[in-house]
């Protein structure tokens, strides 16, 4: 028997070798591209942000190890006393306000604090608290992004939702329906933007003339790219409307996979539309949330080419993100080396957050 | 606990009509089995009892109460379906009491009574289960449980058992029975398997292409089916169709020519009969003997047999190309690619004219068994 093992082996062999050739054939041009558009460039980023790189420059580049990520993270806080005369009473400036002393002042004093910029204060009391960063911009710039996150994902996936719920019934010309709700997905984000820049101008856009119209003339009309209170949560409202259709068809698929069967027998135990959404649809779709949710999240947070398009990261930098920054500084101020510390920064922490996410709905799911 | 009665029942899908006007009186705490081939409607018929069909035209009513146009929760009606629908998120007694739970029935109220019905169903110690962690078999009992806690007065079962492995079909069948009897209400069954239809039916509704081609005990169409199609239907193996020619009619016999040439005389219902005309003999599988003993010798090329210990099944050609099945009890020395006799006796035979209708004489469980013995080779 032993001899006849062998020989039947040795085909399968024979047989293999030429098709791990062919294998790593043909994913050769696959692989190609993803090494030098995607790995290559990540592990220089990650060499890159150890130097002072600059994208045009005669200066040699040269090693400055963490400099780049002191300058992005280091925060500081500080707590200033009011001014008081001889006396120990305090100065009143011209307004009647208490005064303090000039925080330039101070900082440019101390050689440790020199590159430290204001990024908030608040006065509590008779003190002044501030809050320091080196690079104030790029704080400002992540917690828009969280808060860009924050308010777009619940919203786009609430939308996706609702349209899903709303197409997925046997109804004739439905298609026409979903192709509609689908179509800002295949339209180019530049172009979109545009038009809702147009949408949301303060004196011609539509919106505003519809508000008015609508509250006769009680509402608006609102500024909406130009209000630091509203330029973020205009993007988000945008944002959510181009890019819903994606997720709308996830949950239609979603929808497809609950039997009807499970209706049917909430309709015999006389469950209405509400409890039959709340005990049978959305236990039905958890999967389908758990991915819409994580895949929406970082989409989110790579928010660029709208906030590039519509406000370029204004007004008062209420809408700069992570991504905006990075790219600000790393190309049009040609500091690739700080850009490229941004990304790695950023790269850590959509991983940290992905990977909670996930932990989060796994550990659900034991349940 | 209820009657149910269906008055001109009509379903039309556009201009499809699928249901064409079903008249049904089912008793209080009658067993009643739908059957009939995929597509003959049985289902849609009792989806439109639950509620969960629109009824085109026609009336439903449930304890003399007109429910056509009432929705399905308020019919009081329960439903098992073939795939249990047991919502996956939920645990047993979650599900059993999520219809009491919709009607804000009070939470002392709904686990009193998922208990008695968890009593009544041996669920105890699955309650606290989600369904996903239950086999086939106990799913099936939690969607009946579920049923039996709304105390409904008519109970609908949609082909619940298709989904069990061949043993557990039986027991479950057994315990629906079971829970008939000790609960006695009405319950309807919806089934394309008649050995389900002939054990739990106190009375079987045989339905074809939505019409409705007998009523009536499982005796009473396994004796005298109405016509071929239920002839055909009612019985496992099927029963086997001989295309006679008439020669001749007298007041009550009739003189038929085998395929074969075999001439012989038969009692029937001659009324509508006359010479030359084709008719059907159908006789069961069952009540063909393997060897030349009986009254009628008809010689067959067999095919294949099926030794199964306790009967051994023939299949074997007449006349070239009708096939004839023979269920013979016990063993058999019949083989394969055997020319062979059998026969069989006048009583046990069924005659349908070209319509298919019956023509035969009735036939009376009693004077069948006494005929039996008077024919001493026939056992």
């Amino acid at each position: 028997m032993e001899p006849k093992s062998v020989t039947r082996l040795q085909p399968d062999i024979q047989e293999q070798k030429p098709r791990r050739r062919y294998v790593f054939l043909m994913s050769t041009p696959a692989l190609l591209g993803l090494f030098m558009f995607l790995v290559i460039p990540f592990f220089m980023a990650v060499g890159m942000s150890f130097t002072d790189q600059r994208l045009l420059s005669p200066n040699e580049t040269s090693w400055v190890g963490l400099r780049n990520y002191d300058r992005l993270l280091n925060v500081s806080g500080m707590v200033q006393e009011p001014v008081r005369d001889e006396a120990g009473q305090l100065v009143l400036d011209g307004d009647g306000q208490v005064e303090y002393p000039r925080l330039r002042t101070l900082l440019r004093s101390d050689p440790a604090m020199a590159d430290y910029k204001l990024f908030s204060s608040w006065d509590l009391g008779e003190k002044r608290y501030i809050v320091l960063a080196k690079d104030p911009h790029f704080i400002q710039s992540f917690i828009n992004t969280l808060l860009f996150v924050l308010l777009v994902v619940p919203l786009q996936c609430g939308l996706a939702l609702a349209l899903a719920l709303l197409i997925n019934r046997q109804l004739r010309g439905i298609f026409l329906y979903r192709t509609v709700f689908f179509s800002p997905v295949v339209t180019s984000i530049v172009v979109v933007s545009i038009v809702w820049s147009f949408l949301y101008h303060k004196d011609l856009g539509l919106f505003n003339h519809y508000l008015q119209a609508m509250s006769f003339g009680l509402i608006g009309p609102i500024d909406w790219l130009g209000d630091p209170a509203w330029s973020m949560p205009s993007i988000v409202i945008m944002s959510a409307w181009q890019a819903a259709g994606v997720q709308m068809l996830i949950f239609l698929a979603g929808l497809q996979g609950i039997s009807p069967d499970l209706y049917e027998a909430a309709d015999l135990d006389g469950a209405g539309p509400w409890s039959k959404f709340w005990h049978i649809t959305l236990p039905g779709l958890r999967n389908t949330v758990v991915f819409v949710v994580i895949s929406t999240t970082i989409q989110a947070f790579g928010l660029f080419t709208q906030v590039d398009v519509m406000t370029q990261g204004g007004p008062q930098g209420s809408t700069s993100t992570v991504m905006y920054h990075a790219v600000t500084k790393g190309f049009r101020e040609q500091d690739i080396a700080y850009g490229s510390a941004i990304s790695v920064i950023f790269f850590l922490v959509i991983l940290g957050i992905a990977l909670f996410q996930k932990r989060l709905f796994d550990s659900k799911g034991d349940k | 606990m209820a009657d149910l009665k269906l008055t001109q029942v009509i379903k039309r899908f556009g201009d499809l009509e699928t249901i064409h006007g079903i008249d049904l009186d089912i008793k209080d705490g009658e067993f009643v089995v739908f059957v009939g081939p995929s597509g003959c409607g049985k289902s849609t018929l009792l989806r439109m009892i639950a509620g969960l069909e629109e009824i085109t035209d026609g009336d439903i009513h449930i304890d003399n109460e007109c429910v056509t146009r009432v929705p399905a929760s308020k019919r009081g009606v329960a439903m098992v379906f073939q795939s249990y629908a047991l919502y996956p998120h939920m645990t047993v007694r979650e599900n059993m009491g999520f219809g009491l739970k919709m009607a804000k029935v009070s939470k002392h109220e709904i686990t009193r009574r998922v208990d008695e019905a968890a009593q009544i169903l041996q669920l105890g110690p699955l309650l606290d289960r989600k369904p996903k962690a239950l086999s086939g078999g106990q799913r099936q009992r939690v969607a009946i449980g579920r049923t039996i806690v709304r105390n409904p007065k008519v109970f609908l079962f949609d082909e619940p058992l298709s989904n069990l492995d061949a043993e557990l079909r039986v027991k479950m069948r057994v315990e629906i029975a079971k829970l008939h009897g000790e609960l006695r209400n009405t319950m309807i069954y919806v089934t394309h398997d008649q050995t389900e239809a002939m054990t739990l039916a106190d009375k079987i509704v045989v339905l074809r292409s939505g019409n409705v081609e007998q009523v009536g005990s499982p005796l009473e169409l396994y004796l005298n089916p109405a016509n071929d199609f239920v002839a055909g239907f009612i019985g496992s193996p099927q029963m086997n169709f001989i295309n006679c020619e008439v020669l001749a009619v007298t007041a009550d016999m009739l003189r038929l020519r085998f395929p074969c040439g075999l001439e012989t005389d038969m009692p029937a219902m001659t009324a509508n009969v006359k010479a030359g005309d084709n008719l059907k003999l159908g006789i069961r599988p069952e009540h063909v003997l393997e060897d030349a003993s009986g009254e009628l010798v008809i010689c067959v090329d067999v095919d294949v047999v099926e030794h199964l210990g306790g009967s051994t099944f023939v299949y074997a050609d007449y006349a070239g190309d009708i096939s004839m099945t023979l269920q013979v009890g016990g063993l058999s020395d019949i083989n394969g690619k055997d020319k062979r006799e059998i026969s069989f006796n006048r009583h046990y035979c069924h005659l349908f004219n070209e319509a298919g209708k019956s023509i035969g004489l009735r036939k009376d469980a009693l004077e069948l068994k006494a005929a039996e013995k008077m024919l001493p080779m026939a056992g």
